[in-house]
């Protein structure tokens, strides 16, 4: 109504006008945009809103900053902050290393030998983390029979309690992710070795530059946007780890292997506290953001060549 | 590759990835052979690297004990129709974002793709009260498949392929007055099978794999997926290593034969979407 009659007539073939040139395309993006909108942007705010209230399916009641006053008094929020950020330390460097190494040695073999061992690295890969958690449960038995305490035995050594005491049970979950898959990771590796011009070894071969010479001023650096997408992409699936500590240990004993993850799915799940959790999914987001964007300064600060 | 490298060289290398192919192998075999072996035989049970008695006792003990062939045809519906509404969905809009020019598509394009920054857990609660306490659709398959109908991750990827097609049939197409969608489904798809070959292939083994969410949403036994169910069975029957292992192949068979069939797309597949970004 506040629009006069005569106005509206080209503003709406103006409309008539613009949706004929980009309907399509809109109606082609529609779907990702409205899940994006109900199921990313609305649970976004929604959790942010919850780790202020005392969550009620009826009726919530907002608490200020009590949900995350109780989190940060909570013994066992620090200590899955710290064996959080213990496993990604402990794991995603290693896991980059033997991924390097492989990808490297994989690189100087021939073609077929080289889908032979991209294919059979890759393999544990498409189980799932329930199997592959199943199955290393199995070889962590604290049993002489297990696995792990027979491959021990071999060399005179006892059987050790894996999962079941604090004092490796964290380090048996690293141990499961070190021999676990790297394929990926090699396979992107080899991309990117095979993009490295060979014209700057023959002109490094000229100037006789040693084989570390090559490597650390024309391999190395080159990996780099690789080595910083596994790194960031690693840091982000370790500081989520969940699955296995479900599965193989349910946090224990003592709480030695409750990651971030583990505890937010208490806190919602068992406890039902949806406020407390929410706030402590905003401290695993706020940890991601800042490790990834360090790691994007660090990486990319000396990138240029 | 590098056939100047000697063999003095490349022999220890193959030694440490044979040894490294080996350490990786060695759990699946121990899966698979310890589901052939009965550990409820005999109190003294200790399973072997080579059993001398071999048995199918576990796969029935795991069969007549749980739900399991309703759980792998819930998996293999849940990730099919998900597979097809990914292919469709996401296609289309990476058709769209890298094709066709509209206001805001940069604008838009970018806020999708920050999405994929923002951990599930942060997603999760409100995702949980939406779907179970609002929409009301606890134990459905609509609760497990509807937040998944068409990943931001995927729209990326089919963006980044779309890119490569050559835009001058799209051009001639529009000249012979072919509507849109006709160029879509009758130009690109069909360009596009490729991509389309291997998005499909990493959706469907990654929700056949996928293990919370289901976890989240599902209550009674028959609702549950295959991975979901093994995990309920790992805490009813702790003891049984046999069983357990026998699950545990029962889950991951159907993608290690996939896997097999289709090795070259898993393998190419996997530089499509990540590097270029």
């Amino acid at each position: 109504m506040q629009h006069p009659t005569v106005r509206s007539k080209p503003a709406r073939s103006r409309f008539m006008q613009f949706w004929k040139d980009y309907g399509w395309a809109y109606l082609f993006i529609a779907a990702p945009v409205v899940l994006f909108f109900v199921f990313t942007l609305y649970p976004v705010v929604s959790a942010f809103l919850m780790s202020f209230q005392k969550y009620n399916v009826l009726k919530s009641k907002w608490v200020g900053l009590d949900n995350y006053k109780l989190m940060f008094n909570d013994d066992v929020f620090w200590k899955s902050l710290k064996n959080t950020v213990i496993f990604t330390v402990g794991t995603v460097p290693v896991n980059i290393a033997i991924t390097f190494v492989l990808a490297f040695f994989i690189f100087q073999m021939r073609q077929s030998w080289q889908t032979f061992f991209k294919a059979s690295l890759y393999l544990p890969a498409v189980a799932s983390g329930v199997t592959v958690s199943l199955v290393w449960l199995a070889i962590f038995d604290p049993t002489p029979v297990g696995l792990m305490n027979r491959a021990l035995s071999l060399f005179g050594i006892d059987p050790v309690i894996w999962l079941g005491q604090s004092s490796t049970a964290l380090f048996s979950l690293m141990l499961m992710s070190y021999l676990g898959a790297h394929g990926s990771g090699i396979i992107l590796y080899l991309a990117a070795m095979g993009g490295i011009p060979k014209s700057l070894y023959e002109a490094a071969d000229i100037d006789h530059a040693s084989g570390w010479t090559k490597f650390s001023k024309i391999t190395w650096p080159l990996l780099k946007p690789t080595t910083l997408y596994l790194a960031v992409t690693g840091v982000i699936t370790s500081f989520q780890v969940f699955i296995s500590v479900y599965l193989m240990t349910q946090g224990g004993p003592n709480f030695a292997t409750t990651t971030i993850a583990y505890l937010i799915y208490q806190t919602a799940f068992v406890f039902y506290d949806f406020g407390v959790a929410s706030a402590q999914s905003f401290v695993l987001a706020a940890l991601i953001v800042v490790v990834s964007v360090i790691q994007f300064k660090y990486f990319s600060s000396d990138i240029e060549y | 590759m590098n056939v100047k490298t000697k063999w003095w060289i490349i022999g220890p290398m193959a030694a440490v990835l044979m040894f490294w192919v080996l350490i990786t192998v060695i759990p699946l075999y121990w899966m698979v052979i310890g589901s052939f072996q009965d550990s409820s035989a005999s109190a003294s049970f200790k399973p072997q690297m080579l059993p001398e008695v071999w048995s199918i006792a576990p796969y029935e003990r795991f069969f007549m004990k749980t739900k399991a062939l309703r759980w792998l045809f819930n998996s293999l519906f849940v990730s099919a129709v998900l597979t097809v509404t990914n292919l469709f969905f996401a296609s289309l809009a990476g058709y769209a974002f890298a094709k066709l020019k509209f206001p805001g598509r940069t604008t838009i394009f970018w806020v999708l793709l920050s999405t994929m920054m923002i951990p599930a857990q942060v997603t999760l609660i409100p995702l949980y009260v939406l779907v179970i306490n609002i929409f009301d659709l606890a134990d459905t398959y609509t609760a497990i498949i509807l937040p998944a109908v068409v990943s931001v991750g995927n729209v990326f990827l089919m963006k980044q392929y779309m890119s490569t097609l050559p835009t001058s049939l799209i051009h001639a197409a529009r000249i012979d007055a072919c509507s849109e969608f006709g160029i879509y489904w009758k130009i690109i798809l069909p360009m596009a099978k490729p991509g389309l070959a291997v998005l499909a292939i990493f959706t469907f083994v990654a929700h056949w794999n996928d293990f919370f969410w289901p976890l989240l949403v599902t209550r009674s036994d028959e609702m549950r997926t295959i991975q979901v169910g093994l995990a309920s069975f790992r805490f009813a029957e702790s003891t049984d290593f046999g069983a357990i292992m026998a699950g545990a192949t029962v889950g991951a068979l159907p993608m290690f034969i996939l896997f097999f069939a289709l090795q070259r797309y898993f393998l190419q597949g996997i530089t499509i979407g990540a590097v270029k970004g």
